[in-house]
């Protein structure tokens, strides 16, 4: 059976002056698939991950991104993902409800559908009780798993993480990876970059980009055997330490 | 000594590299003065008026040639009617007409009594009042010219004589005000920035976290501005000297101690608002609407205190502008010495070192 | 005067301030007493002097608080604390003299150079680059081909090596580190926690605060911390010894299906995911009970016995 492919990647390369941030990465990610995006500060990923999500245009190599093109059809792409970040998500002086009815408009969602689907994601995180709250008063996992279902409201193909889970404790850490696999069972895409070793291991497939390249692509068992290693963190280690630039 | 040498390089360091602010500091004042002198001036010369004489006679003539000898204005055009009058004013030719009725040597002569209209637009209502009080005290001169050598039981003598200013010149009046502006924005609000940004960077953390005392941190965040200052003082007074033609009447010394003094207290108030607020915006915001705008509005500069409501009086003796406002016109253009200022200057005085006390009172050693 | 009196303590510091720590029912409370937050509720712990302290908690657990505290730029709600034999309300000059201070975020002024923000902290505290070169040498030398540069354009790495490198210059009796290596990558993070062993050689009592719970295997002794309250304090082998209770980790090709199992079981008291394995705590029964009960129920999994790490012990503390 032939997979949905939902992001291809072929020989994409990003260079500010004669600095290569993306040297020419190849892979695909397919539909329903949690796919990691491991790297150093500094590999590339965020250059990387701002291409794919329509926010830089690449300097060579061909990328599609929910079938959209991304030199061409940025703004269809940002229609059909979603985007959460560590530092970014929420709008801490606006409530709960206010919040998700702010991104629910962004884009375009019909009242009706916002009402129906607000009301089922306030029950499914078990915070009817706080939709009237502002944001800054929730705990900072509960804000997390607000800001996931926030990013993924308007059921886009493809959602990016970045570093979704930094400074959460163990247990809202897992509860928040349950959230992961449950959006990746209904067949969103999840894309997602992690500095926690462990959570490597929860993904479907992961790549590792050091330098702008990407040095290694497949499932946590297929790498781990390929490295001779006896768990991702291994496997991170030995190919970050091979890196030679520093730079952000 | 070397740890306060250390933070007043460091503050000079912050200065010297954000390139543009540097540029807006010590380009704002040239910039300013210029502009006021020669594109924003409510001085007079030359504007176009329109004539409607409808007398034609000799007292008529007379009245006219000395309008039109006057350097404040040109007549470019003679009306044959009043419908015409509209049609110059919409077409901008003009900026006043000045009507003299049918009759009007007979009235005067027989009468006594004799009526001038003039016409001005208001659009711009400052044009336009300086532009009637011109034209007012020609005609006033015109009819003193006439009674001469009449007796008569009663004359009013509506005399309006300029003072120290006798060509209305209106640099006379804007190089104090823009003075006290430059000044006020240079120490107010870059130094109401420049504590709050290292709250905002976390630096203060780590200055809290070190044996530095709260009054040197608050000393050496002054002393780059103060030098910004005496930069600024001197290019303002440069410019109004050899390129406004307003001179320094006064003493030059005095005039720089004073302007110095206004200065420690605008960074003093920069400072406390720096020590009070948070963030940035706020601190931006408060020196904004809390000192430029007074500064603005209430020093005197642009409108005369005596005809403001009561309250805002009242509130004008709070703001250190107006107090600096009235010294460098005095020293500057009047040329007095500190015996007509002494008052002004112990207010001064007395506002810096108050908002010094406060600024280090408030500075805190804690975070929150 | 003033300069001259400074001078004399800082050649005296290490009589007089010998890194040690101590902190007695510290309470913090924040906001209105109708809607306050308790960051700290009831805190204590001795750290002796030239320990390598771990403060191990996730975001929003009290770390900065307690920091803040103990580095005098907050005044506890209750409670006593003291740095180095000087409490931290009434001797917090002394203290500022003599500890360092990292806190979480980048605090170094991003518009100077790597040498001139080294030079000015040296100058704050009443000292010299040469005077205590020796102490950041090690991790100077690191960043030291970029010393030029401004350190707003430096990486992560070389920002987090410039600002230990500020904090020392001084030779502090003790170093505080707030969330020292969080957003930076496992490299960096590994690199970091070396140069922390060096210096901990050199005598410098260090409190590191983590959300890392593998970090925690790094200290010599750690303090967890949840909600404001500590929930063990302990070397980190006394802490994992402490766990008591069977823990199993499970493995199969299909691990979303394998879990709600293991979940739906009723002698399972707890089931996570933990890496490449789910970790299985449970109420009674052994390994080879587990087995069985996973082939009854029709699925096929490895079921071996785990050593509980940091984080078991801290998940299963937050339970209470």
């Amino acid at each position: 059976m032939e997979m949905e492919k939902v992001i291809e990647v072929k020989q994409l390369s990003k260079r500010f002056g004669n600095f290569t941030a993306v040297d020419a990465i190849t892979f695909d990610v397919y539909k329903g698939e949690i796919f990691g995006f491991l790297g150093a500060n500094g590999a590339g990923k965020t250059t990387a991950m701002r291409m794919l999500s329509g926010l830089s245009v690449p300097s060579s190599g061909e990328a599609k991104v929910a079938g959209f093109d991304v030199y061409r059809q940025t703004e269809l792409i940002k229609r059909h993902i979603g985007y959460m970040s560590q530092r970014f998500s929420l709008y801490e002086d606006l409530t709960v409800r206010e919040n998700i009815r702010f991104y629910a408009g962004i884009y375009g969602m019909s009242d009706a559908f916002i009402r129906d689907k607000t009301a089922s994601l306030l029950q499914q995180l078990h915070m009817e009780a706080e939709a009237g709250k502002l944001v800054k008063s929730l705990p900072l996992g509960w804000k997390q798993k607000l800001a996931f279902s926030v990013a993924i409201f308007h059921e886009p193909q493809i959602v990016f993480l970045d570093e979704p889970t930094g400074g959460v404790d163990p247990v809202t850490r897992r509860e928040f990876w349950n959230l992961i696999y449950e959006a990746a069972a209904s067949g969103i895409t999840v894309f997602v970059t992690t500095h926690y070793m462990d959570e490597a291991e929860y993904c479907s497939r992961v790549s590792i980009m050091v330098d702008g390249r990407m040095d290694a692509l497949g499932t946590p068992a297929e790498l781990k055997k390929q490295f001779d290693a006896a768990s991702m963190d291994e496997v991170f280690l030995r190919l970050a330490r091979k890196a030679v630039r520093t730079a952000d | 000594m070397k740890q306060f040498l250390a933070f007043v390089r460091k503050e000079f360091y912050h200065i010297f590299r954000d390139r543009r602010t540097l540029f807006i500091l010590l380009g704002m004042p040239v910039v300013q003065i210029i502009l006021f002198g020669f594109a924003l001036t409510n001085e007079v010369k030359n504007s176009k008026i329109a004539i409607l004489d409808m007398a034609k006679d000799e007292t008529a003539h007379t009245l006219i040639d000395q309008l039109n000898a006057s350097r404040y204005f040109d007549i470019v055009e003679y009306l044959q009617s009043y419908d015409e009058v509209e049609t110059a004013f919409r077409t901008g030719k003009v900026r006043m007409a000045v009507v003299l009725p049918a009759g009007f040597g007979r009235d005067l002569e027989h009468l006594h009594q004799a009526q001038v209209q003039l016409l001005a637009d208001a659009s711009d209502p400052n044009v336009a009042n300086t532009l009637t009080n011109y034209a007012g005290s020609i005609v006033r001169d015109f009819q003193d010219g006439l009674l001469k050598g009449q007796q008569l039981p009663y004359r009013i003598n509506a005399e309006v004589r300029m003072l120290y200013n006798p060509q209305l010149k209106g640099a006379y009046s804007f190089v104090p005000g823009v003075m006290a502006m430059v000044l006020m924005l240079v120490c107010t609000l870059m130094t109401a920035i420049t504590i709050v940004r290292e709250k905002e960077m976390g630096t203060m953390e780590i200055m809290l976290v070190s044996p530095l005392k709260p009054m040197l941190i608050i000393v050496a965040k002054a002393v780059p501005y103060l030098l910004l200052s005496a930069i600024n003082i001197s290019s303002i007074l440069l410019l109004s000297v050899f390129v406004l033609d307003v001179p320094i009447n006064g003493s030059l010394l005095l005039l720089v101690g004073e302007s110095l003094l206004f200065t420690l207290t605008c960074l003093a108030f920069g400072l406390l608002i720096s020590a009070s607020t948070s963030s940035q915006q706020t601190a931006m915001f408060i020196s904004l609407t809390g000192m430029f705008l007074p500064t603005v509005m209430l020093s005197g500069f642009m409108f005369p205190i005596e005809n403001m409501p009561l309250p805002l009086q009242v509130i004008s003796h709070a703001v250190p502008a107006r107090w600096f406002y009235q010294i460098v016109r005095n020293v500057m253009i009047k040329g007095t010495g500190l015996e007509t200022i002494w008052k002004e200057t112990l207010i001064l005085l007395g506002m810096m070192l108050l908002l010094t006390t406060l600024a280090v009172k408030k500075f805190k050693i804690r975070l929150a | 005067m003033f300069f001259k009196t400074i001078i004399m303590q800082s050649g005296n510091r290490r009589q007089l301030n010998n890194g040690h720590v101590s902190v007695a029912d510290i309470v913090m409370t924040y906001g209105k007493p109708n809607a306050a937050v308790q960051a700290l509720q009831g805190i204590n712990f001795e750290v002796k002097p030239g320990e390598l302290f771990g403060i191990i908690g996730p975001d929003g657990a009290g770390k900065t608080s307690l920091f803040r505290i103990l580095t005098t730029l907050l005044l506890p709600t209750g409670g006593r604390a003291e740095v180095g034999g000087f409490d931290v309300v009434k001797d917090y000059q002394a203290i500022r003299n003599s500890v360092g201070y990292m806190p979480g975020r980048f605090s170094l002024y991003p518009d100077l150079t790597v040498a001139e923000n080294l030079a000015f902290f040296a100058t704050i505290f009443n000292t010299s680059i040469s005077e205590n070169y020796d102490l950041i040498k090690d991790i100077y030398l690191q960043i030291e081909p970029f010393r030029n540069r401004r350190a707003g354009q430096l990486s992560g790495g070389m920002k987090q090596k410039l600002a230990l490198s500020c904090a020392l210059i001084h030779r502090p009796s003790v170093l505080f580190l707030d969330e020292p290596t969080t957003g930076v990558d496992a490299v960096s993070r590994r690199e970091f926690w070396e140069m922390l062993r060096r210096l901990k050689a050199q005598g410098i009592t260090i409190l590191v605060s983590t959300p890392y719970m593998d970090e925690a295997g790094l200290c010599e002794r750690v303090a967890l911390l949840q909600n404001g309250r500590m929930l063990g304090i302990d070397t980190p082998a006394g802490i994992t010894a402490s766990f008591g209770k069977l823990l199993l980790a499970v493995r199969n090709e299909n691990m979303l299906p394998l879990l709600k199992l293991l979940k739906s079981f009723e002698e399972v008291e707890e089931a996570y995911p933990f890496g490449e394995y789910h970790h299985v705590v449970l109420k009674q029964g052994s390994e080879k009970d587990l087995r069985a009960r996973l082939k009854a129920a029709g699925m096929e999994a490895e079921v071996i016995t785990a050593v509980p790490g940091i984080e078991d012990c801290f998940m299963d503390l937050m339970k209470n």
